[in-house]
């Protein structure tokens, strides 16, 4: 095992605590200095784009990678110490990584007869671990007759009837195509509500991070970026990588006031939502909360695509491009080549610095 | 009935096709005639059509002796290289590059050279005056030379190594295609090393190894070179005993009549061992 320095001896107070978990390869930083507390029965979303290092922390949490440094420690017991066998931990693989020899019901039992789960017991805890993921009927069929849906049901049954402490899960939904998937995180979170198993999910979906996550925490080049709950993270993203991550948005360059409670985009010019830092600044505004009006920022539409629900519109502004969102509630958007003013309430804004925008 | 108006794939496969009766069923049923012919010495090959020379194999314990040798040579043969070659065909596809390479041409490499000569190395190995015995007698834990050559100790280990790469070959397209992450998951589910092998890799190693099982026991059983070199002329199987019948005795309607029993038992043994992977394993790859 690697050295491992610890930043920490004394028993963290929360459930399962993260600190200075480092991976290095090669002198390239893979995951640097990760830390997070997670409490009992949260649900918890490590996102972001590929190669910013989230998967390479679940997996030093579930013992597949040696931490370079940094401690994991959950209910104070230290888990770097540990093998992946004997950590507890409920994992399920973005391939499911089913036994392909043994049947639904073979693959939940394999770890309660690797725990010398008496045969009683276990025969009725498969049985209940079938039922929680809707696949009573299907105890008896082998993962290649079953589909892509059906086979992650069993991975997570598999997973959940050991009674892990921890269910970490690898992009467990990216194999599933979109209406499945959408359906699958509903489930995954009935599940996880019914178990209240703690959980750590691994995803690149922003909207499945946000469906499913009491809290989010973004990544980038292995690095935390930001931790929240989703509502919070999307209203108040911590830097435009953030804000362009998590959903679509405007950026406009700005200025504060030297009052600090006006702010102009050009000679557009509103009221602070709250006391700002005088000086250059950067007004982020999600496409949904764009109207078309008189006055505001002026554009040109450049495209305007109907979605059912909603319509999407492009625009060139004088401060770069921008997107509006509209519900469609019978008022059609101005039409492609049409010069319009985007108007939006002052506190519909989020402001950043533009030193956070890298 | 498409097939029909669609004249262009059977006229895109009659090349293949002719070589396949050129060149093997049109021997093999020469070979079926011929073993229904009757022959002597002073007659020479008389064209007639009967089950003597069957007869004459199935009453005679000499030929069954030699039948029931090549069967436990080539019984043999296939268990060491299941002992020996799929662990090794697991451990080479745990190495890193370039060792995985460098070890798969060492493994794989006996085989771009000629049987004859292989044969030849390992009977100056086994020989009584061969370095295995030398070796043993120069550390003193033998007092005469083990007899090695002229045995079927000796004819097993031999065509062992020959056909080895034929098992490795079989287990590793299997493993191939196994789930890296599988063993992950076994472990995550608290299994240990053991288990994990035992429960997990090894009944997924199983369809290569049949498979690898078929390939080695065809070829051991039908085996020329090597029982030749290593068994010597007392030491006959049925493949040497069927050159001996067509040069030495020239009877070749009774060779050809083992060559065919000989070709039977392969077949019978192949399919049925196919037939036996194929319903067990259908489940996990259909």
């Amino acid at each position: 095992m690697s050295p491992v320095t610890k930043a920490d001896n004394t028993p963290s107070a929360s459930f399962l605590a993260i600190d200075g978990l480092t991976k290095t390869y090669n002198k390239v930083t893979v995951v640097d200095r990760f830390a997070l507390e997670v409490e009992e029965g949260e649900f918890v979303s490590l996102l972001g784009p590929s190669g910013c290092g989230k998967t390479t922390t679940l997996q030093m949490l579930g013992g597949f990678v040696d931490p370079s440094a940094g401690s994991i420690r959950l209910e104070g017991r230290d888990l770097i110490a540990a093998p992946p066998s004997k950590r507890g931990l409920g994992m399920v693989f973005q391939s499911y990584a089913l036994f392909p020899h043994m049947t639904a019901a073979q693959n939940i039992a394999y770890g309660l007869e690797v725990r010398k789960v008496p045969r009683a017991e276990r025969d009725e805890r498969v049985r209940q671990a079938l039922d929680l993921v809707g696949l009573g009927a299907y105890g008896d069929r082998y993962p290649r007759r079953m589909s892509g849906g059906q086979q992650q049901r069993v991975a997570l049954a598999r997973a959940l009837v050991i009674r892990p402490r921890v269910l970490l899960l690898d992009e467990p939904l990216s194999n599933l195509d979109a209406n499945l998937r959408e359906e699958m995180q509903i489930e995954l979170r009935r599940i996880q509500q019914t178990t209240g198993t703690t959980t750590i999910l691994v995803t690149h979906d922003q909207t499945e991070a946000m469906a499913l996550s009491d809290r989010i925490v973004l990544m980038r080049a292995g690095r935390i970026e930001q931790i929240g709950g989703p509502e919070a993270v999307y209203a108040r993203p911590a830097n435009s990588f953030v804000a362009r991550f998590l959903g679509k948005t405007n950026l406009f360059p700005g200025t504060v006031g030297a009052d600090g409670r006006s702010i102009s985009i050009g000679s557009h010019v509103f009221a602070a939502p709250a006391a700002a830092t005088p000086g250059a600044t950067i007004v982020a505004v999600r496409p949904e909360k764009l109207g078309f009006g008189e006055g505001g920022i002026r554009g040109v539409v450049r495209n305007r695509v109907f979605q059912g629900t909603q319509w999407l519109v492009e625009l060139d502004t004088e401060h770069g491009p921008a997107i509006v969102q509209r519900q469609n509630l019978g008022a059609v958007p101005p039409a492609i080549g049409e010069a319009t003013g985007l108007v939006f309430e002052p506190d519909a804004v989020h402001l950043m610095a533009p030193e956070a925008d890298k | 009935m498409r097939a029909i108006s669609r004249p262009l794939p059977f006229l895109l496969s009659i090349p293949a096709a002719l070589i396949f009766v050129i060149f093997l069923l049109l021997p093999l049923l020469g070979t079926l005639i011929l073993s229904l012919q009757d022959f002597s010495l002073a007659t020479g090959i008389r064209p007639v059509y009967e089950l003597a020379n069957y007869v004459e194999i199935f009453s005679d314990s000499y030929f069954f002796d030699i039948f029931a040798r090549t069967a436990r040579i080539a019984v043999f043969t296939t268990l060491v290289t299941i002992v020996i070659g799929a662990p090794e065909a697991l451990i080479l596809m745990r190495m890193k590059a370039p060792w995985r390479g460098i070890f798969l041409l060492v493994a794989l490499g006996p085989l771009l050279i000629s049987v004859v000569s292989r044969s030849l190395g390992w009977a100056l190995l086994l020989g009584g005056n061969g370095m295995i015995n030398q070796a043993l007698m120069s550390m003193g834990l033998i007092e005469r030379p083990i007899q090695m050559m002229y045995t079927e100790f000796g004819v097993v280990i031999a065509m062992s190594h020959v056909l080895m790469p034929f098992m490795i070959i079989a287990v590793m397209t299997t493993l191939q295609r196994l789930n890296p992450q599988v063993e992950n998951a076994s472990h995550s589910l608290g299994a240990g090393s053991f288990t994990t092998f035992w429960r997990v890799i090894l009944p997924q190693m199983l369809p290569g190894i049949m498979t690898g099982a078929i390939l080695v026991f065809a070829m051991a059983a039908s085996a020329f070179a090597t029982p030749q070199i290593i068994g010597g002329r007392r030491l006959k199987v049925i493949a040497t005993l069927v050159y001996d019948e067509f040069l030495f005795s020239l009877n070749w309607p009774l060779g050809a009549a083992l060559a065919m029993l000989l070709f039977a038992v392969v077949i019978v043994v192949a399919i049925g061992l196919n037939r036996v992977a194929e319903g067990y394993f259908a489940r996990m790859y259909k």
